[in-house]
């Protein structure tokens, strides 16, 4: 017998006395297990998810992560705190500043350390080139995956404009490494300030080109708007941070809640979405672009000079140029880096927010030269905890939008 | 000593171990039976209202008596503060109470807890490797007798181009 046979006899078996009798066959359904990942380009890097879908709907979602795993808690443990910051550079690999800014802070509060005038307005400056930077590849690939593609090549255009910045700061486009425990390595030179201010003025215009690809496209509305909407008491719930969260309609930015470096005296807005879907994301992350603007002006006009490196000796590394003269300069460099500084015993937690969300740093230190235990509070693995709740019920071709609304990087995640 | 402190001191007289200030993080020990308790009284009580989790987090002292201290860090978006709770556990019953009752992001915080330092929540709905692969078997990472080369695991790979070790 064919199949169906039997199912399309019942239909048309139909009792003419009693026509109201006739039902449907019922259909056999079964639940579908699809692999997304790990190597599919919206993953953002190695990244499974394994789907129960019901036709097309999501049913649940288990997210398989590790792929990327390399014991960057571990490694911290076995060298000094110096040592740390380049592994930092390999957490959240598209915004590299931010992360050494993160652990900077963190080591400060563990030892105390104030950080002079300048050198916080500069660390400012270039951590929001950096969260520009970040803003500009979520919206880029984002739209990529999405079906907009001329986005993409808007933002990576004015990106690669920023990315050459950070080469002519400090050598390096992405593993920057440039924050110091107690300041910055080295200072804005006038060239850099120039070409600085010059994209001041030709960034905002560009932010508008942006938006004019998005706000009326068709497909990019559809895919966004509504999808993946989460509670602001939910997205509490799950640890949600930033845009993320904010999309939800709470404004909780560590800028404004517990002010650090240079923000208290800029004057910023913290954009708060409504909806908490996609697309009140996606709002929040093009208004910060222009509030980034906003604070780097501010910042420019406000700076003085003055030292970009703490004076504290048995902590914070001599400058290099003195390094290579004097030698009290240059035993000081060896004993920071082959011993490390004497950290009191204690334990401190410092959050920083990055463009992703809260990025922070819990640090156990036992005294000595090395921290005892240094875990990363990253917000690419928490906001992966809130996938299943989030995709409940969506179409599986929501599932890329959705790790696109948290703007995931799996070397964080996994660290 | 802070209010929240104060408070958690006078609601559970028997539970409540010590209260530590310093650089202005507030770490609050408690014993391990009134984990839960405590968590559900910060998270319920009006003046407390800790609505939000930061990270959950471990750490190994191996040469104490109570080997392994799990760490709770929330914050309260209502009220703008913190408190870092933390509890020990002895290493022949690595068992503490899990939160994801009350904060549902405790979830994959606390497995992944117990993926890196072998710290089995009870209640928890699913509580498996998370960053470590699901069969590896070699222990737990973030211990501190587990070396930094690995056990290893990683040398009985086979490589392609090269004859098999």
């Amino acid at each position: 017998m064919p199949p169906f046979e039997d199912q399309r006899t019942t239909i048309y078996k139909v009792d003419p006395e009693h026509p109201e009798s006739a039902t449907l066959p019922t259909l056999r359904t079964e639940e579908l297990l699809l692999n997304m990942g790990p190597q599919h380009p919206s993953t953002h890097g190695v990244l499974k998810v394994i789907l129960e879908l019901e036709g097309e709907r999501l049913v649940k979602s288990t997210p398989v992560m590790g792929f990327l795993h390399r014991g960057v808690e571990k490694l911290a443990e076995e060298g000094t705190y110096h040592q740390f910051i380049p592994h930092t550079d390999r957490l959240d690999y598209v915004c590299a500043m931010y992360n050494n800014f993160a652990y900077c802070r963190a080591v400060e509060k563990l030892m105390n350390l104030t950080v002079p005038e300048r050198a916080d307005y500069l660390r400012t400056i270039v951590a929001e080139v950096q969260r520009i930077i970040g803003h500009q590849f979520w919206l880029g690939t984002q739209a990529l995956d999405i079906g907009a593609m001329t986005v993409f090549f808007y933002c990576f255009r004015d990106r690669e404009i920023l990315l050459d910045w950070f080469d002519e700061l400090c050598g390096a486009r992405l593993t920057t490494s440039w924050y110091r425990i107690g300041g910055v390595e080295r200072d804005l030179t006038e060239s850099l300030l120039a070409k600085l201010r010059q994209f001041l003025d030709y960034f905002p215009p560009k932010i508008d080109e942006y938006v004019v690809f998005l706000e009326k496209n068709r497909i990019w509305l559809a895919r966004t708007k509504g999808v993946a909407v989460i509670s602001a008491e939910d997205a509490l719930s799950f640890g949600l941070s930033g845009p993320t969260l904010r999309g939800s309609g709470v404004d909780y930015d560590l800028r404004k809640y517990e002010p650090y470096a240079a923000y208290p005296r800029c004057e910023f807005s913290v954009p708060v979405g409504k909806n908490g879907d996609t697309y009140d994301r996606y709002w929040i992350r093009v208004q910060e672009l222009y509030e980034s603007v906003k604070i780097i002006r501010q910042c420019l006009e406000q700076m003085q000079e003055g030292p970009i490196m703490a004076d504290v000796p048995s902590v914070t590394l001599p400058p290099k140029e003195r390094v290579f003269t004097n030698l009290e300069s240059m035993i000081q460099q060896f004993k920071l880096f082959s011993q490390g500084f004497n950290a009191p015993p204690g334990e401190i937690y410092c959050g920083t927010e990055a463009h992703k969300g809260e990025l922070g740093f819990y640090i156990v230190s036992a005294g000595g030269g090395k921290p005892y235990r240094l875990k990363i509070r990253a917000p690419s693995f928490i906001h992966m905890g809130a996938f299943d709740h989030m995709s409940k019920g969506y179409m599986i071709a929501d599932a890329v939008t959705i790790f696109g609304t948290y703007d995931i990087v799996m070397g964080e995640c996994d660290r | 000593m802070s209010v929240i402190a104060k408070r958690i001191e006078e609601s559970f007289p028997t539970g409540f171990i010590k209260a530590v200030e310093w650089r202005g993080d507030v770490a609050i020990a408690v014993k391990r039976e009134a984990l839960h308790q405590v968590a559900s009284f910060l998270r319920e009580d009006p003046a407390m209202a800790f609505d939000y989790i930061i990270h959950v987090s471990s750490v190994d002292w191996p040469d104490e008596e109570e080997r392994f201290e799990v760490v709770y860090e929330l914050y309260s978006i209502r009220h703008r503060h913190r408190i870092r709770l933390k509890t020990r556990v002895p290493e022949s019953d690595c068992v503490v109470d899990s939160l994801t009752g009350l904060w549902k992001g405790a979830d994959f915080m606390e497995r992944e807890v117990y993926d890196m330092m072998g710290i089995r929540f009870r209640n928890h709905p699913d509580l498996r490797r998370i960053l470590m692969p699901d069969e590896y078997e070699e222990g737990y990472p973030l211990r501190k007798d587990f070396p930094l080369r690995g056990k290893g695991w990683r040398d009985t790979f086979e490589f392609l181009d090269e004859p098999s070790r």
